[in-house]
């Protein structure tokens, strides 16, 4: 209950509420083309938050995080149509592979800085995806990919089929996740993270970890990918190469840096942006890719911290005894 | 040793253009620590000019004057238009983000490029377009074994000699020397009284310049073009920038040309299919052992 507690502590109470309140009734309300757009929001939100582990809280950048949610719908495809492992066990399967794999690649380059980082995650992203086309040991199907993925099935009689039904399915994950970062924010772990990506030698020399704390973040934030992958791979049953370009992964960025580094709703609202844009200005047909460049741009010049920046809560100015005694803050 | 011989210059050659492109990255941010994401845009387009200069003008140009003429007018029309749309973009796109630091930038440099790309989209059409073959003369030399085109060695000597230009005026003119000073130091360069804006003036006009050269050169190697190449184009020279060691000009240009031939290499004894692996595999080891480019330079942690 601290997580939820926490959660108002920043925000209105009514936003997360009304919030919560909308995305249960929205589906009752519209059609199964709609239903499946805001499916997309809540991928694109899961994704959102996996890489503001990694770039919000830590500051690292990170442009190959598409790599990691292949992985993770590469498992789950993979290991559903050769072995008929049920997708949500593959759930757990597909994180752990994914964070896995995280933390095999990163664990050599976590000591770059800034750029040098940002390239090698590209190039990283790109290995992944160029090596999902060239179909190593005749595993991924080449650039067709996998078909046949099955649907989540939580018992005998509870198959996870319909659009409204994945909706939930995505949805709860979103929530569920949004309590544990939450928590995470506002433990020992999210305030190491925080120092590290104020300043990386004062958070060394305070004693924290630093390496450990970055490559905990990868590997955090590779296994929510991860789970995001299984369930898009479930819910499009086939996963191919081209939905996991570097394109995707700049786009992950911007959901990060338009919604607000390290700020959960923020994250939530550009995931909304990026998702529901395109939907929106159908009528503009052709040009709405134009307006949406022009978009980024203008709101970068009004907005450079995001649409929702994290504000600097209780934690980060007050003396460290009293945060000290109030531990769960 | 024959195979080895023509895939260096091979090599050489799409390294040249990888180089030309590098250039405009790393001028950019060796000024302003920006990754521009547009610059692929800018080859892009320039590309594209290059081939309307080339269907619709350079016809009655090769007719009169040979179609050597023809080509290097496509390519000042390229560069010169895309110099106004490099200026243009930085106006619009990132002078007015400059002062919230550097990530809203890049989120506005990733606009800039969706707009780009859409904008050539819609003006050239969605389709591949082909580079009109009659006006690209082949010649092909034998030395020895070992096959060059005409157009190779042009591209290499067309490269080479925008590259020692650039060189000089970076390294050996008092104007190169503010903007090495301001790549440094930004604050103190304006102290000595160097003109920031001239130096950005100097930055988004050549770097897209070089960018739509090498945009027609390609277009003229391979013979067609398409609209989405900027991003692959753009993210092998981001590479070979980085492979360099950013911000650093002679690295970007060896970056580039050790890129093009790694990848020419690799593609050859390895396997075609992997070849970009392997050359993103080479740069994370070269990252692991020298953390900022081959030839970067150590820089201090300020504490």
């Amino acid at each position: 209950m601290s997580a939820l507690r926490n959660i108002f502590k920043n925000t209105p109470w009514f936003v997360p509420a009304a919030f919560t309140a909308l995305i249960i009734v929205y589906p009752f309300l519209v059609s199964n083309y709609f239903i499946d757009i805001a499916f997309f929001f809540g991928i694109y939100a899961l994704l959102g938050l996996s890489l503001n582990i990694v770039l919000g809280e830590v500051g690292l950048f990170d442009l190959g995080h598409a790599g990691f949610y292949a992985i993770g719908a590469y498992v789950t495809a993979i290991l559903n149509t050769r072995y008929q492992i049920p997708i949500l066990a593959l759930l757990p399967i597909s994180a752990f592979a994914a964070a896995l794999f995280a933390y095999i690649v990163c664990s050599p380059i976590i000591h770059l800085k800034g750029d040098y980082l940002c390239i090698v995650t590209i190039g990283m992203g790109e290995i992944v995806r160029l090596a999902l086309i060239n179909n190593p040991f005749d595993l991924t199907g080449g650039p067709n990919g996998v078909f046949g993925v099955d649907f989540p099935k939580l018992s005998p009689g509870m198959v996870i089929d319909s659009p409204i039904k994945y909706y939930f399915l995505i949805w709860a994950v979103v929530g569920l996740s949004v309590l544990g970062l939450v928590s995470l924010q506002h433990s020992r772990i999210g305030r190491a993270w925080n120092c590290i990506r104020e300043d990386a030698i004062a958070a060394g020399t305070t004693g924290i970890n630093v390496r450990h704390y970055k490559l905990l973040a990868f590997v955090i934030g590779a296994g929510l990918a991860g789970v995001a992958g299984n369930i898009y791979a479930s819910k499009l049953m086939c996963v191919s190469p081209e939905s996991f370009t570097f394109w995707e992964s700049c786009l992950m960025f911007c959901i990060v840096l338009i919604g607000g580094m390290g700020s959960i709703p923020g994250v939530i609202i550009g995931a909304g942006f990026i998702s529901l844009f395109p939907e929106i200005f159908r009528p503009f047909a052709m040009y709405r890719m134009l307006v949406f460049g022009s978009v980024m741009i203008v709101m970068m010049m009004f907005r450079p911290g995001g649409f929702w920046p994290r504000k600097r809560g209780g934690v980060s100015f007050r003396p460290l005894m009293e945060d000290s005694v109030d531990g769960a803050v | 040793m024959q195979l080895l011989l023509e895939q260096l210059i091979n090599g050489l050659t799409i390294g040249s253009f990888y180089a030309l492109i590098a250039l405009g990255y790393s001028m950019v941010y060796g000024v302003l620590k920006l990754i521009n994401f547009a610059h692929g845009d800018f080859f892009t387009m320039g590309s594209y000019i290059g081939y309307t200069v080339l269907v619709f003008g350079a016809a009655a140009l090769t007719v009169q004057f040979g179609p050597w003429i023809g080509m290097l007018s496509a390519i000042c029309v390229a560069a010169l238009s895309l110099t106004i749309v490099g200026l243009l973009v930085e106006r619009v796109a990132y002078r007015p983000v400059y002062p919230a630091g550097r990530l809203p930038a890049v989120v506005s440099a990733l606009g800039a490029s969706i707009f780009l790309q859409n904008t050539i989209m819609l003006i050239w059409g969605p389709r591949y377009q082909a580079y009109p073959a009659e006006l690209i003369p082949v010649v092909r030399f034998q030395f020895g074994q070992i096959n060059i085109t005409l157009l190779q060695i042009i591209i290499l000597a067309l490269s080479f000699f925008l590259m020692s230009a650039l060189y000089y005026i970076i390294q050996r003119t008092t104007f190169g020397a503010a903007v090495r000073a301001t790549a440094h130091d930004r604050n103190t360069a304006s102290l000595m009284g160097i003109n920031f804006n001239r130096v950005i003036l100097f930055i988004f006009t050549l770097g897209p310049a070089l960018g739509a050269t090498a945009g027609v050169m390609v277009g003229m190697y391979y013979r067609q073009i398409s609209f989405t190449m900027g991003w692959n184009f753009g993210l092998k020279a981001f590479t070979a920038t980085i492979l360099g060691g950013i911000g650093n000009l002679p690295g970007a240009m060896f970056g580039g040309l050790i890129l093009g031939v790694l990848e020419m290499l690799g593609a050859a004894y390895i396997s075609a299919a992997w070849k970009d692996v392997f050359v993103f595999l080479i740069l994370i080891l070269v990252l692991i052992f020298r953390p900022t480019g081959l030839f970067g330079e150590k820089i201090a942690e300020k504490v």
